[in-house]
């Protein structure tokens, strides 16, 4: 149910600078709070997970719970000593896993 | 049985209200008891410190649906010195437990901005957990005109 994920990774940087990486992925996430018009609880299916990783090494990730908004944005920074690739993961409660990579140029 | 246009028009707007007040029960609401249980159990059981941590998020927030929340913590974010996790809570949502950010040294810096949503009016925590174990905690008031959690 979700898709196109869409992050944003600065092209080049300096070794050693902190960068902003801005992520966001379209998905309803269904709180499993809400009901439908018969009155039945919707079932929750949410992105339950999040992951970044440069050259295999995990930088950063998030526990997401359904008190995260539909459309779930990250914003977070990262270190970079050396060029590489960031890789991005989403897991969705169905099993599904949604994934991205982003190249980087360090001097 | 017979109905005239005005028992008819009684009867269907009791049916209604009816209806609507059953859709209104609202779903329940994590107590600061229960919220507090569940920081209890990401600090396992260290009392959280006020300082380092700063959370941010608006005054108000006109929809409860999406409100901008954003934390950082002062750290060098060394091997020896970082910051481990950061997990947000809001005591007034059916579930307290919001999300938990997971930094490390490579994070550079322990900073994380992202959306959530507010069911109603309420105070909403985070607290971080650092490498050597202490913890700090930040507390911030929001205002919701439009919750956010469907009904």
């Amino acid at each position: 149910m979700a898709s196109r994920p869409r992050v944003r990774v600065p092209k080049t940087a300096s070794a050693g600078d902190v960068i902003d990486i801005k992520t966001l992925i379209s998905h309803q996430m269904e709180s499993g709070q809400r009901k439908d018009a018969d009155g039945n609880t919707i079932p929750r299916q949410i992105i339950n997970s999040f992951t970044c990783e440069f050259n295999g090494q995990v930088v950063f990730a998030c526990d997401i719970q359904p008190a995260v908004s539909a459309n779930p944005y990250m914003e977070f920074k990262a270190k970079v000593n050396e060029s590489g690739t960031f890789k991005f993961t989403w897991v969705d409660d169905d099993g599904s896993v949604y994934e991205t990579e982003e190249q980087i140029e360090v001097s | 049985m017979k109905m005239n246009r005005r028992q008819m028009m009684a009867a269907t707007a009791g049916a209604a209200a009816f209806v609507a007040t059953g859709f209104r029960i609202s779903p329940a609401r994590a107590t600061p008891e229960a919220t507090q249980e569940a920081i209890d159990a990401f600090t396992g059981g260290a009392k959280p410190e006020t300082g380092r941590i700063t959370l941010d998020a608006p005054e108000i927030a006109e929809n409860g649906n999406t409100v901008p929340i954003s934390v950082s913590v002062e750290s060098d974010m060394t091997e020896e010195s970082y910051v481990e996790e950061v997990s947000l809570f809001a005591e007034g949502n059916p579930e307290a437990h919001v999300a938990t950010f997971k930094f490390s040294p490579m994070s550079g810096s322990a900073d994380a901005t992202t959306r959530i949503r507010l069911a109603s009016s309420q105070n909403v925590i985070a607290v971080a957990k650092m490498n050597d174990g202490s913890v700090f905690m930040d507390t911030k008031e929001v205002k919701v005109t439009i919750g956010g959690c469907g009904g």
